[in-house]
């Protein structure tokens, strides 16, 4: 069985940490003319709408929201046993011209960020595209980072960072899992 | 996640949750084609390898393009261009293409049965385009994906097949894609070209036109195949026309909303008037753009080679 090690982010912390990161991407793109967020999925998605809700509070202007899913782009296809399910990309702006800050749960390896940048270069071409993760855990396998990062937390590899979200999960916490011993 | 088998020869042993899974994942691939970008990385250096035995626009194009947009590469042999032409046996054919390194190989073939009998043959996947008067699946499932896009359902809908029932290949997956859905699949046509025994398919046939149409949500017209007419199957086109085609007043007797299917290539003016044809209530053209995105979805899910088969190939 895994156990639970600890949690990170509580329901304050979390809200905390967007409000936060809303703060730096406005002040980092100087306000939100030509700012676009896109969720990856699943988490990533809830996170850029709540993201998105802050900066239009903050500035009374709003920044549209697309959601990506990365499937296609995953360079794992052909090592997993079973195809996984395809779900529906959804960014009805164009992309080119736009900041578009990219928006996840975790960032780990950066494969799936790798993925992100690819599909999304492939609706068209974006004046910059920035990273925000709720959490970054380390262990990247490639050479990508963050711009704006809830919460650094060092963890062995074969832990696992579990995020939870009211609209996906019903609840709204971070936690550590660790292996058996 | 995935299909349980390595190959798509035909509806008939298809599970339900599987059909829905393929239409699922046709929606995102949909969205691929209306970018201005139409491709996507996933099948990178796989091969798709199209071998048809007889003619065909569409599905062999749709086919085609549905690889590409995935990026696999791919290659298609007809009949009049190829060793077939010399004599090469189907089976010795598909060891060639599968040596050199296929992984997916859509065939179309005269003969019934002979998809599956390469699907026992080649370690690749094989899907059927079309075996003699057996099935068409993608064809059928690009019918199910175009009418559960414009009507959110397939359960309880009244799907009207009219026309050549007998040589139809559409029609006998239609017959089973629909039912296994939960639809009512209705069948009208001449007698002489209804299949006895078509009832134990789980379809409903109706020898008067009219019935069959009488609150259809749906009217697939099938093609009177003029290459399969020379046999006194009924006296002559123009009087098909007059007894089966499906013209502006027949399509009253159907829903209000009912819908308007072909799979083409269409005889117009003999299963279909022109005003039909290009009317509102037909999704014709967009059964050729769902056709794309369905056999994406087919070709996506079928490079793992079916969950049954993870371990022998």
């Amino acid at each position: 069985m895994v156990k639970e090690k600890a949690q990170i982010l509580d329901t304050e912390g979390i809200r905390r940490s967007l409000t936060r990161i809303a703060h730096e991407i406005i002040e980092h793109n100087k306000g939100t003319d030509n700012l676009a967020l896109i969720g990856i999925r699943r988490r990533g998605v809830p996170l850029a709408k709540r993201l998105a809700a802050r900066i239009e509070e903050i500035e009374g202007r709003s920044a549209p929201v697309g959601i990506l899913d990365i499937t296609l782009y995953r360079d794992d296809l052909a090592t997993l046993a079973r195809q996984p399910l395809v779900r529906s990309t959804e960014v009805s702006f164009p992309v080119s011209g736009k900041k578009i800050v990219l928006v996840d749960d975790v960032i780990f390896t950066g494969r799936t960020i790798r993925a992100a940048l690819d599909a999304v270069m492939d609706l068209g071409r974006p004046e910059v595209i920035q990273l925000a993760a709720l959490i970054d855990r380390g262990h990247r396998e490639l050479p990508i980072r963050a711009d704006y990062i809830g919460k650094n937390v060092p963890t062995s590899r074969k832990e696992s960072v579990l995020v939870r979200l009211q609209e996906i999960d019903g609840e709204d916490k971070v936690v550590i899992f660790e292996p058996p011993d | 996640m995935g299909l349980s088998e390595k190959d798509l020869v035909g509806l008939q042993h298809v599970p339900a949750e599987e059909i829905n899974q393929i239409l699922d994942i046709a929606t995102p691939m949909k969205e691929i084609i209306k970018r201005q970008i139409r491709k996507v990385p996933t099948l990178r250096g796989r091969t798709v390898v199209t071998v048809f035995y007889e003619a065909s626009t569409r599905t062999r194009v749709s086919f085609e393009l549905a690889a590409k947009y995935l990026s696999a590469d791919t290659t298609g042999i007809t009949a009049a261009t190829s060793s077939m032409s010399k004599g090469e046996s189907i089976r010795d054919t598909a060891r060639t293409i599968a040596a050199m390194g296929a992984d997916i190989v859509v065939l179309r073939h005269p003969m019934a049965g002979a998809a599956e009998l390469l699907a026992h043959t080649i370690k690749a996947s094989v899907i059927n385009a079309g075996d003699g008067a057996h099935e068409h699946p993608s064809q059928a499932l690009l019918d199910m994906f175009t009418v559960k896009e414009k009507k959110g359902r397939l359960k309880g809908l009244r799907i009207a097949i009219i026309g050549d029932i007998l040589h139809s290949r559409v029609a006998r997956s239609d017959i089973w894609g629909f039912h296994r859905m939960g639809a009512e699949v209705r069948l009208a046509g001449p007698a002489t070209l209804l299949p006895p025994g078509v009832e134990k398919m789980g379809a409903r046939v109706y020898t008067n036109l009219e019935e069959a149409l009488e609150g259809a949500d749906v009217i697939n017209i099938l093609r009177i195949q003029l290459e399969r007419q020379n046999r006194g199957l009924f006296p002559g086109l123009r009087e098909y026309s007059r007894l089966f085609g499906i013209n502006k007043e027949r399509l009253k007797l159907a829903a209000p909303d009912a819908l308007v299917m072909h799979p083409g290539p269409m005889n117009r003016g003999v299963e279909i008037a022109p005003e039909v044809a290009d009317g509102i209530q037909s999704i014709i053209n967009e059964q050729v753009t769902n056709g794309v995105a369905v056999r994406m979805a087919l070709l996506y899910l079928l490079t793992r080679g079916g969950s049954k088969h993870e371990i022998t190939c």
